[in-house]
């Protein structure tokens, strides 16, 4: 039952529409960097919302999806949209190597979270040593202008790349929320022993939600460097990028389909606020993150899309009771 | 005669210093409904950890449709046939009732629309037809029981573990569940129970086990078993056959 | 290399970051080990601690150490404060949202640092920052040998509070067993409150003792966090003895690395082991099997 489908294929036309119809470098600027958080958060998602499985490092798989984006091309000669595709399967390979370490020993709750910290520090570490990652001064891509090159004068074409990517992150959530693979996933994450009792591997399936996870993850991470032409290790793998997925996923409602898209919007939106009310202050951003974190936590812990699930609910227990 | 569909041989299994379950032994036959009673404590859902694979048994064998299953994870017995449910119930409780017990279901339906609509036919068969939207979260303790064991159900077992699936319920919610538990065996699945409810066990069970501390004290029909004196004294103490006959023969 | 010259400093000065590390680690484990969570502000507290005591010293001229009596209460304090005002009411009881909520007090905390101290590095100069003491062909750090002493007498006496004092009576009451002690008429609340205080005062000596030998910026508890961690975890969550033993190791590990790896590649050791202790032993040294 896909009735997300129409929706997804709506909301896809919207954006390409508006993305075109936008002068202001201003807001196309904000579409871009929204479509950007809003792929972190779905990324998230997959793992965190409908596996249940919290990760605080999730930036380890952006972070091998830049490095690799930019080594491939920078030292192995390879085109942008070649390296993209070997981008997001490195970081899916990635994901299955963390995923099997973790799942294999049973790591879950705070555990699992500590560790998926402890990996990202581990590769911020190593990214700051080696020579094939810039060291600490990190790796510059040459400005080459080119759809070829997946580098383009305006955000537009970047916003367009990642309206594309956030559609199929789309399509894989309402698949989530339609499959097999996915009431196991969900199963899971709900009450991993009765999966158990009811024939589910929670091994297998945490992993392959891993993997997807990664996969987009790496996507994110290698359209970051083509839209900065920039990464280094703190950005690669420090806590910015890691909490911008998850508060993005959770402030817009975990395992939902549009709870990361509504996220982001909304995280924006208040960055953008703060942003004309109190000038560009370093660490303003993820202030407010942290205590919108807080918030939702406390007082809507199903997020803004649960807000929107439960007026549901309410107006039609109201048009029972009028009707009925 | 035909080969029992579960043989358990001489299961142990000790956690520290406690031996929960010492050298028990038992086949269970095709195609009956048998119960497992004992008084509390003595290992009767340890026993079915470790035939359902939640526990690994520290010696012994447990035998399923003639495979050794020993120690085999929960969720390959689930595949091939053998599934148990728990005493303390275990929703998934964000979920709906249908979506629940479409869990089940999809063991063996990889489709989403006939997963569904399996759960609905077995939640019309467990009475919980009114409540398929609802969140498992909502239900009360009888409503969650007839959850675990539509959800059990919907994985179309052969041996289907059921752990006190009547406890908490009210003698009106027991009598509801009797006929749904005998419809189930009368459709050919093998059921082996743990209960406390000695109405039920009476009613619904054809071969019963007794264990009482970790062992298997007495087998036979629940007539036999309950009118066992060393049954009676693992329930009721030391002395309490000799005092019941005492008593009866007054 | 394997030189007793040179290893011995390294190995003395781990022992002496380690027991501060250790002193950090026991605020923590007592957390987990009285509330059950697993506190992902601790860093950040760390980091405000370190900062209280910087601008006493700056502003107010007061010496670190005789910070004592101000910035220990004070960050008792603010955790007594902290958890019975966000993460009590913030939890609903389901551990998953506890994580977030202190995973975000700590982002909050680390950014209005931020905001307030900018990027940079401070440092504070005392008349004994830069003296040293000889032990064998060893020169350590005055303010290090006695953060050493200072942190062993912080962790005794912690140890004594909670096992001799009717306060530490209840916090070990309710760490067994919560509705028990509510039974028995503990108040619940008031001892996660007072735990979770008990466990930023701990931060608060620590960052006394750590200042003069150390440095401050707003990521500095981030740094510490993991290895806070680590080390709870390597000894086993709510052991006491592990957090001690386990402090003293980790010091010592870090210090070995950074001998033999240089500067940056020494903290991977660290991570390496938490990493492992997660997967092959999560109960830790001493821990019980969770």
């Amino acid at each position: 039952m896909r009735r997300d489908l129409p929706f997804i294929v709506f909301f896809t036309a919207m954006m390409v529409e508006t993305i075109g119809v936008l002068d202001s470098g201003v807001w196309i600027n904000f579409v871009a960097m929204a479509l950007f958080t809003t792929l972190l958060a779905q990324a998230w998602n997959l793992l965190g919302g409908f596996g249940g499985q919290f990760s605080f490092g999730h930036a380890l798989f952006f972070g091998c999806g830049a490095y690799t984006q930019a080594i491939l091309q920078l030292s192995g000669g390879l085109g942008a949209w070649p390296a993209l595709a070997l981008s997001v399967a490195l970081a899916a390979a990635v994901g299955a190597a963390v995923g099997a370490l973790s799942f294999r020993y049973g790591l879950r709750g705070s555990y699992f979270a500590l560790a998926s910290l402890a990996f990202a520090e581990v590769f911020r570490i190593g990214a700051l040593s080696l020579d094939i990652t810039g060291g600490g001064v990190g790796l510059m891509l040459p400005l080459q202008e080119g759809f070829s090159r997946l580098q383009f004068g305006s955000r537009k074409g970047y916003a367009l790349v990642l309206l594309a990517f956030v559609a199929a992150a789309l399509v894989v959530s309402s698949w989530l929320r339609h499959s097999r693979f996915g009431a196991q996933l969900q199963a899971v994450r709900d009450n991993e022993d009765a999966a158990r009792a009811v024939g589910v591997d929670p091994f297998t399936v945490k992993l392959r939600a891993s993997m997807m996870s990664a996969a987009f993850m790496g996507a994110a991470g290698a359209l970051y460097l083509q839209m900065f032409q920039y990464i280094d290790p703190a950005i690669a793998f420090g806590p910015a990028i890691s909490v911008e997925a998850l508060v993005g996923a959770i402030v817009g409602g975990m395992g939902t389909l549009w709870g990361p898209v509504l996220g982001a919007v909304v995280l924006h939106l208040l960055a953008e606020g703060t942003r004309n009310l109190f000038g560009q202050l370093p660490g303003l951003n993820m202030v407010i993150y942290g205590a919108v974190l807080v918030l939702i936590v406390t007082f809507l812990p199903r997020g803004l899309a649960g807000l929107g699930r439960s007026a549901l609910v309410a107006f039609a227990a109201w048009r029972e009771r009028r009707h009925g | 005669m035909a080969e029992p569909l579960l043989r358990v041989s001489g299961l142990s299994i000790a956690f520290g210093g406690l031996r929960a379950v010492q050298d028990v032994s038992f086949e269970v036959p095709r195609g009956r409904l048998c119960a497992l009673i004992g008084p509390n404590g003595a290992g009767k859902t340890t026993l079915f950890a470790l035939v359902s694979g939640f526990l690994r048994p520290d010696s012994g064998q447990v035998m399923f449709d003639g495979q050794d299953i020993t120690g085999r994870p929960p969720h390959l017995n689930a595949q091939a046939g053998m599934t148990r449910t728990f005493q303390i119930v275990q929703p998934f409780a964000a979920q709906t009732v249908r979506e629940n017990i479409a869990v089940g279901a999809h063991l063996h339906e990889p489709r989403r629309a006939a997963a569904l609509a399996a759960a609905d036919a077995v939640a019309a068969r467990v009475g919980l037809a009114a409540q398929l939207d609802k969140p498992a979260a909502d239900l009360t303790v009888a409503g969650r029981k007839r959850l675990e064991l539509a959800r059990a159900l919907a994985t179309r077992p052969t041996l289907l573990l059921l752990d006190e699936v009547l406890a908490g319920l009210n003698p009106q919610e027991i009598a509801d569940m009797i006929p749904v538990v005998r419809g189930i065996a009368d459709d050919g699945v093998t059921v082996l129970m743990i209960e406390h409810v000695m109405q039920a066990v009476m009613n619904l069970a054809e071969q019963v086990w007794v264990l009482a501390q970790g062992q298997l004290i007495a087998a036979g029909t629940p007539a036999a078993v309950t009118s066992d004196p060393r049954v009676i004294e693992a329930y009721l103490g030391p002395g309490a056959a000799a005092r019941l006959q005492a008593g009866e023969a007054r | 290399m394997l030189e007793f010259s040179i290893l011995f400093p390294s190995i003395l000065g781990g022992l002496t970051t380690g027991a501060v590390y250790a002193l950090i680690a026991l605020g923590l484990t007592l957390i987990y080990g009285v509330l059950h969570i697993i506190n992902f502000a601790h860093g950040a507290a760390l980091m405000v601690a370190l900062y209280a005591v910087y601008l006493l010293k700056s502003h107010f001229g007061i010496d670190p150490y005789l910070a004592l009596p101000i910035v220990v209460p004070g960050m008792f304090a603010l955790g007594y404060a902290l958890q019975r005002g966000v993460i009590n009411r913030a939890s609903h009881g389901k551990d998953e949202n506890i994580l977030l909520v202190t995973l975000g007090i700590s982002i909050v905390l680390e950014n209005l640092a931020l905001m307030a101290f900018k990027s940079d590095t401070r440092t504070i100069e005392t008349a004994y920052t830069l003296s040293t003491v000889q032990i064998g062909p060893a020169f350590i750090a005055l303010p290090k040998l006695v953060a050493f002493g200072g942190a062993l007498v912080a962790s005794t006496l912690l140890l004594l509070i909670v096992h001799r004092t009717d306060l530490g009576r209840a916090i070990r009451a309710v760490a067994k067993e919560k509705q028990g002690a509510r039974l028995m008429g503990i108040d619940v609340d008031h001892v996660y409150a007072m735990s979770f205080g008990i466990g930023l005062g701990c931060l608060g000596a620590a960052a006394c003792f750590l200042l003069p030998a150390y440095y401050v910026n707003p990521q500095v508890g981030s740094g510490f966090v993991l290895v806070a961690f680590t080390i709870v975890v390597l000894g086993g969550m709510g052991s006491f003895a592990g957090a001690l033993l386990g402090g003293l190791l980790i010091g010592v590990v870090e210090s070995l690395c950074g001998l033999f790896l240089g500067e940056s590649l020494g903290q991977i050791g660290i991570f390496a082991i938490f990493i492992a202790v997660l997967l092959f032993r999560p109960q830790g040294l001493f821990g019980a099997r969770a």
